[in-house]
């Protein structure tokens, strides 16, 4: 049984879709789903018990021999992807009956859960296989059920920010479906680990870089990377709240590991950053995006708004860890990756608990809701600070990561980058934060604290924020090795 | 009870507090106690860290390993447990004084003014403990924060633009220019750890050395110096007590503290001394004492005119440290405890005539002198620290200073010094005249004598303080002696 985890983990969720559209009411669909993530969670902890055990581990799908079948292969790098995505999805499931039961209409929520079952099983299907193709099967999987669970919102706007990403994702699908098929006329394989083998023989070819271009370009879309960003805001303003919870924790981390695989493993740190000149581009692109969103960020006035610009950000810092191509640059990525999804999904869940309580994340909202929800607000408090990367929160720890990469190669400029950007994040946060304690509220009523289904959950992601800045055993281990692993892959 | 015990008791002890102040939320004589016997006991426990020390027994406590390789960890050493006992001790005094500060005031969310101060006590503690720097930083980050409602604690537009900058730039320079420093000295030296001698000799160029100091002497924002001095004016908006013992002791000396650990367990005296560059932050402090006290002369608030006053006493402190002789490091390290018992001392008179009298400029206190004799003979106690003037515990590390700067023959830093003395003396001297020989030019609204009993016993203790250091300074000097290595 154990041998077929590393398949169960894409295959539960996947299976338990349809099931969930045959259920009648709210209730049988939310506990399936929950159920199913919490499975999942347990599966996702086995596996990286595994993993820093045996290194690797590789299934062939069917039984069919690689690099014929498709073969699913896990390391340091993917387990720890699937470990977040599990964590995510086992603490936002709960969170939804409450937070769903209010923002999406009853007929419809049994497709939503369905639909959060076939986000899961597409992201997990992305970091799990160790197939080209098959990345692109399970990207459009979790892409198609986005768009569904985006449009879902009771705001009509909800609709039109969908159809934006649905244009957009499908766009960076298509990038990516033609730099696949490039890949595979020029070398005759779709299994990356034959792919990072046959690669260096042809790197030199026009071919193999279109190749390069179009899947970087394609998942850069999916990742959100500035300028390629212009879906993000909308869609997570607009969707529901324990679906953007859900989607900002995850989904653009999926999309920065695919990067990072395509870049390090399939084609290698030489081409990528030796032949091609995809270090600077990324880089420079990263850091535009880190300065130009922060500020963005702090003229917002919907506070789910501010935090999606916030994510634009974040996803610069990301993406200049792994443009940096060295083992600590790469270490700080999967960090922030990591770290990333806890600080957003805590705080995407307590401005959910706000909506759910005052209806509304305009900031001006916002007023006295320290008094009125103190452990909300808390907990709002500390993701912040997580973002911000005050020490004993995981955003430090990420943050010590990345200005020690860029120390490494002399980069004072990230370095000044990396700093702005943060002092940035204490402006947007901090406004949200005064406003929220220290300003009378003159126009709503006074709100009592959310029960304990939304608090609960919530104050869960936020004290994982504080319990992985400070016990960074796993965090770090793993990260560590995976760097470690991928740069040791390259040629 | 082990030294690594009574280290751990040192964070746990205002930490509980803290727990036992909001349970007694309800019960405002209760929750006073608490507050009371937590200052206490966290005071006891620090007088048994100082035997250990003195004993030689200073093992290292680890908390956690949030970064391989770096611990937070506590370590108990002779200028740690100095600043310590000062932040303890002056926390006793500071909360019977609040007791009557904020009760006379009927302050408003007094629950939390308690617990926030407890907290920041708690880092407080953990920065004069920190076993090396990224220890140092967390602290120092919480300080930063338990402190911030305590600023706008009046909850006005006033109080929160106030927080705002306080907030602003102790944040801003401590993550933009005190992080990158440590990340850099870390990946120096590959340790952050605070070690006898420093642990950058011979692994940094003397370009780098000079721009990473500097690096940290502007990161670090609580010492105030200029151009980071902003905070502490803006901090004023805070009630008193926070200002006596937060912005004159805890918060400031935090700042400065750092700093000379950075000197003397980073750099190394010795170091330092081969870095050329490292003149110009002596010449930056003594700007910012000059500019300070010239800006002091023209204050009329009276927290304002302290808050200035302080800006440029701290950088006293930071320029003994850099000037790298052994007398000068002495100098430093009794300025922390010096400056502390003055400063707080003003404060609270300056709380006192606020709360007695409802007077917060200088120009309304003619005559007052005779109205509140024990709170202006303090005044005139911590006003005479300030410039220097025996008997009060100023002259001593004043001594030492001068002492240290001729062992360097660094004649700015004496001309600093003097022209100092002179401007203090200038805006400390006309407020004793004119509370004490100057006729009340308007009477009072209403009648008044002293403050209540709790703020005039808080203050007349710090007087004493003031003056009872000039006598027995000997067991400082004592124990300070071990970090310069002197016999």
């Amino acid at each position: 049984m154990s041998v077929h985890l590393q398949v169960l983990i894409v295959v539960i969720p996947l299976l338990a879709a349809p099931l969930l559209v045959l259920l009648r009411g709210a209730t049988a669909p939310w506990a399936l789903a929950t159920a199913v993530s919490w499975s999942v969670l347990a599966i996702a902890l086995w596996l990286v018990a595994e993993v820093q055990v045996h290194g690797q581990l590789s299934y062939a799908l069917g039984g069919w021999a690689a690099p014929w079948g498709i073969e699913y292969r896990l390391d340091a790098a993917n387990a720890m992807v699937q470990l977040l995505v599990a964590m995510v999805a086992a603490v936002v499931l709960p969170y939804a009956r409450l937070s769903a039961g209010r923002e999406v209409d009853p007929e419809q929520q049994p497709g939503m859960y369905a639909a959060m079952m076939l986000l899961l099983a597409g992201l997990l299907g992305i970091s799990a296989t160790g197939d080209a193709f098959n990345v692109f099967v399970f990207l459009e999987i979790s892409s198609l059920s986005t768009y569904t669970l985006i449009a879902l919102g009771r705001d009509r706007r909800a609709l039109t920010s969908a159809f934006r990403y649905l244009i957009m994702g499908t766009i960076g699908a298509t990038f990516f479906l033609i730099g696949v098929g490039l890949l595979y006329a020029l070398t005759g394989t779709l299994n990356m680990a034959d792919l990072a083998e046959r690669l260096p023989a042809v790197a030199s070819t026009r071919t193999a870089h279109t190749a390069a271009a179009f899947l970087v370009v394609g998942i850069c879309l999916k990742l959100a990377l500035f300028p390629l960003h212009l879906w993000l805001p909308n869609a997570y303003t607009y969707a529901p709240s324990a679906v953007t919870a859900l989607v900002a924790a995850t989904a653009t981390k999926v999309a920065a590991y695919v990067l990072i695989r395509f870049l390090y493993t399939i084609f290698g740190i030489h081409f990528s950053f030796g032949e091609l000149p995809l270090s600077q581009i990324l880089m420079v692109l990263a850091v535009i995006g880190m300065l130009v969103a922060s500020a963005v960020a702090i003229r917002q006035p919907d506070a789910k708004r501010l935090l999606a610009y916030s994510s634009i950000a974040q996803v610069g810092y990301i993406t200049l860890g792994l443009a940096l191509g060295s083992v600590l640059g790469l270490t700080a990525a999967l960090l922030h990756m990591f770290n990333h999804a806890l600080m957003k999904g805590a705080l995407f869940m307590a401005l959910g608990c706000i909506a759910w309580r005052v209806g509304s994340t305009r900031v001006d909202q916002l007023k006295g809701l320290g008094r009125d929800m103190p452990w909300t607000m808390a907990a709002f408090v500390v993701g912040g600070l997580s973002l911000i990367g005050v020490p004993l929160t995981v955003g430090f720890i990420s943050k010590w990561y990345l200005i020690l990469a860029a120390l490494e190669q002399g980069w004072w400029v990230l370095i000044a980058a990396i700093v702005i950007s943060s002092l940035m994040a204490v402006v947007y946060i901090w406004r949200i934060v005064e406003i929220a304690w220290f300003q009378q509220s003159e126009s709503r009523d006074h709100t009592r604290e959310v029960p304990l289904g939304l608090l609960l959950p919530t104050w869960l992601l936020a004290l994982a924020n504080l319990w992985f800045g400070i016990d960074t055993r796993l965090t770090i281990g793993i990260a560590d090795q995976a760097a470690r692993a991928l740069i040791g892959s390259a040629p | 009870m082990s030294a690594g015990d009574a280290l751990q008791w040192m964070l746990l002890i205002p930490l509980l507090g803290a727990v036992g102040i909001v349970l007694c939320d309800r019960f405002p004589n209760l929750r006073e106690s608490v507050t009371l016997i937590t200052a206490v006991s966290l005071f006891i426990c620090a007088i048994g860290v100082l035997g250990d020390v003195q004993a030689g027994n200073t093992p290292l406590l680890r908390l956690a390993e949030p970064l391989p390789g770096i611990v937070l960890g506590l370590r108990a050493e002779p200028l740690g447990i100095l600043f310590a006992l000062l932040a303890s001790g002056l926390w006793i005094v500071t909360s019977v004084y609040s007791i009557g500060y904020m009760r006379a005031k009927r302050e408003q969310h007094q629950t939390r003014f308690y617990v926030c101060f407890a907290i920041a006590l708690t880092g407080a503690m953990g920065v004069a403990l920190a076993s090396n720097l990224v220890t140092l930083f967390v602290f120092y980050e919480v300080l930063t924060l338990s402190t911030y409602p305590l600023v706008s604690h009046a909850g006005n537009r006033n109080a929160v633009q106030g927080a705002r900058i306080y907030l602003g730039i102790l944040l801003a320079t401590s993550i933009g220019l005190l992080l990158p420093a440590i990340v850099w000295t870390w990946h120096l030296a590959g340790s952050v750890d605070f070690v006898e001698g420093g642990i950058l000799a011979g692994k940094v160029g003397p370009v780098e050395a000079a721009l990473l100091l500097a690096m940290f002497v502007l990161g670090v924002g609580k010492a105030a110096v200029m151009p980071v001095h902003r905070w502490l004016p803006a901090a004023m908006v805070a009630p008193t007590p926070v200002s006596a013992l937060l912005h004159a002791v805890a918060v400031v000396k935090a700042g400065v503290f750092t700093l000379t650990k950075v000197v003397i367990y980073i750099f190394g005296t010795e170091f330092l001394a081969s870095i050329p560059a490292e003149r110009l932050l002596v010449y930056l402090t003594g700007f910012t004492i000059i500019a300070a006290s010239v800006v002091a002369l023209r204050q009329d608030n009276f927290k304002r005119m302290l808050a200035y006053s302080t800006i440029g006493q701290l950088s006293y402190i930071v320029m003994a440290a850099l000037v790298l002789t052994p007398f000068a490091e002495i100098g430093a390290a009794l300025h922390i405890v010096a400056h502390a018992f003055g400063k707080i001392t003003l404060f609270f008179v300056a709380g006192a005539v606020y709360v007695a009298a409802g007077k917060t400029q200088l120009s309304q206190l003619d005559g007052i002198g005779r109205r509140m004799p024990w709170t202006m003979a303090a005044f005139t106690i911590g006003a005479l620290s300030m410039v220097g003037v025996p008997p009060t515990a100023g002259f001593v590390s004043k001594w030492y200073m001068i002492a240290g700067a001729f062992q360097n023959d660094l004649y700015f830093v004496l001309a600093v010094l003097i022209l100092s003395t002179a401007l203090n003396a200038a805006y400390f001297l006309p407020i004793i005249q004119r509370a004490f020989f100057r006729p009340e030019s308007v009477p009072p609204k209403t009648e008044h004598g002293e403050a209540p009993w709790p703020m005039v016993a808080a203050l007349v203790t710090t007087a004493t303080l003031t003056i009872l250091f000039f006598v027995f300074n000997g067991p400082v000097v004592g124990l300070e002696k071990a970090i310069v290595n002197l016999p």
